[in-house]
């Protein structure tokens, strides 16, 4: 039997390989195996099966050319490119793109895994913290600073608002069990 | 040094123990993690890089159970020794490719290894022998813990774990197993199968996990998604799938017995003949005839072959373990010759029943 790839060499390598989910047989001689199995190394790359995915959603060139994370610098482009973000807050940066991409991968775009005990303890300090702010804001309205009272009270929206979010969430989770 | 000490027996996941362990060879979970205030890997400066590895030891500092692994910088490890440990599959072919910025935290009983700065900050790899995927989960979720009491993760309410690559986030977990399946292969009946477990969602890979090359009839089936699921969730569908498989490839083995017996023996025993015999051979060929030595204990056909041997075979036979074994560097063509003499010698005085 001759190499499948050169057809010149007789085939000593006999290998099976699995190509989107179908066993294909391949007979190469030692040369070719030894090229082959150097492709296989870089064969996979996530960032042309990403980069097919976002193609699909027509996204508009121009915006997304200025679309980059505020703390990392990575533009959308650049991840488009390679397939892997800079920092977790590329992800709040891109949000409207990454959305549609993981529905795509995951068909899903809520967590239900495990959570940080760190995470559990943000919540109650911020239970703590809107008590705190609380207590600012009386001085603050009693001292007549406006602009500062303002402020605060846009926090302790902001505070409450995570908590009736995480709420809602734990409280669907255990509705489903 | 630890990596010397590895040499000298086979690692955990090779052991040929645990539940199932004819079939399903090993068990794995990988976590994926970051810290909340570093840029991922590629987005990273040097300082960064020095800063991610001083937190991790200080995180092993403080834990008595962390305190256990050894802290190996990317840099310490020769590139024989890398190729070594990716043979073993302690760390990634990415690991190995690109190892001046990254480090590797391993247990000396190599149940868990530990890639810092791989494609995340942290990547947590359990591998127990035999189908055990929940003390597997456990194990992993211990080490994630133990970081945990002293890292920030990168995590949001709604996405879980950040991820540097969105195919990740959610758990950050990949549960995989690896299965022998060579009555799947000779009954053809493996692509009805594989494209099954495609379209639930779980990925197939090969030996070596990268690339898609099924050696020696091997399998890798993982889990596609991580996010939208728990992790009991996605550990009990992958269970689901693993039973099944293991039934089929059951199934596969009793039609072959019962309707060409006497060709799969002369297969089996054609293969410890070359085995025992040859002068110069490849490592692929090796391969696929230790896999059916493998089927042939399984039947009975193959005596006074320990398991676990066998399993360290699949691993011993490759270049660098090779070139470890035998203390020197050996060509391509060296190689072959070393690799007959090595089986020779291992495979003395396995006979047929
Ligand atoms: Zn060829
Ligand atoms: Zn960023």
């Amino acid at each position: 039997m001759l190499c499948d790839v050169c057809g010149k060499n007789p085939a000593t390598v006999h290998l099976t390989e699995i190509i989107e989910g179908k066993i294909i047989e391949v007979h190469l001689c030692e040369d070719c195996a030894k090229k082959k199995t150097e492709e296989f190394q870089k064969q996979f790359n996530i960032a042309d099966f990403l980069s097919e995915l976002v193609d699909i959603d027509s996204l508009d060139k121009i915006t997304l050319s200025e679309l980059s994370c505020p703390n990392c610098g990575l533009s959308y482009e650049e991840f488009k490119n390679k397939g892997r973000l800079g920092c977790a807050e590329c992800y709040s940066a891109f949000k409207d793109k990454l959305t549609p991409l993981l529905r795509k991968i995951h068909g899903s775009l809520r967590h239900r895994g495990k959570v940080p005990k760190l995470e559990m303890r943000k919540e109650l300090s911020r239970e703590e913290r809107i008590k705190e702010l609380k207590q600012h804001l009386e001085r603050a309205v009693r001292l007549e600073e406006y602009e500062e009272a303002a402020r605060i009270r846009d926090e302790i929206k902001q505070l409450e608002a995570e908590k009736t979010k995480k709420n809602k969430r734990s409280n669907k989770r255990s509705n489903k069990k | 040094m630890i990596l010397e000490d590895l040499l000298n027996k086979p690692g955990e996941w090779f052991k040929g123990k645990g539940p199932d362990a004819n079939i399903i060879i090993s068990s794995r979970i990988r976590l994926a993690r970051n810290l909340v205030d570093i840029p991922f890997p590629k987005r990273m400066k040097p300082p960064q890089v020095e800063k991610l590895f001083e937190r991790i030891r200080q995180a092993q500092e403080k834990s008595n159970f962390l305190r256990g692994f050894e802290f190996l910088k990317g840099t310490e490890i020769s590139p024989l020794d890398r190729e070594f440990l990716l043979e073993r599959h302690l760390v990634s072919q990415e690991y190995v490719n690109y190892s001046q910025d990254k480090a590797l935290l391993l247990r000396r009983d190599e149940v868990c290894s530990i890639m810092v700065n791989e494609e995340d900050h942290l990547r947590i790899q359990v591998i127990k022998s035999g189908f055990d995927l929940q003390d597997t989960w456990e194990i992993a979720n211990r080490v994630e813990e133990e970081f945990s009491k002293t890292l920030n993760f990168a995590f949001s309410l709604n996405l879980g774990f950040l991820t540097s690559c969105p195919t990740n986030v959610g758990t950050g977990m990949r549960a995989s197993c690896m299965l022998h399946l060579p009555g799947l292969i000779m009954t053809k009946r493996i692509n009805r199968v594989l494209e099954l477990i495609s379209k639930l969602s779980f990925t197939t890979r090969g030996f070596f996990g990268e690339g898609t090359q099924a050696i020696g009839n091997f399998f890798q089936v993982s889990n596609q998604l991580t996010l939208g699921l728990s992790e009991t969730e996605i550990l009990s569908n992958l269970s689901g799938i693993i039973k099944q498989l293991k039934n089929q490839e059951l199934q596969a083995r009793e039609y072959m017995l019962s309707r060409y017996r006497l060709s799969l023996e002369d297969k089996i025993c054609r293969a410890l003949g070359v085995l025992k015999n040859c002068r110069l051979i490849s490592s692929s060929e090796t391969l696929s005839h230790l896999s059916l030595l493998r089927l042939g204990i399984d039947l009975g056909i193959i005596k006074n072959l320990d398991t676990e041997l066998l399993n360290y075979l699949f691993i011993m036979i490759q270049p660098a373990h090779l070139q470890k074994i035998y203390k020197k560097s050996l060509s391509h063509q060296e190689r072959d010759s070393i690799r007959a003499e090595l089986l020779r010698e291992k495979l003395e005085r396995v006979y047929i029943r």
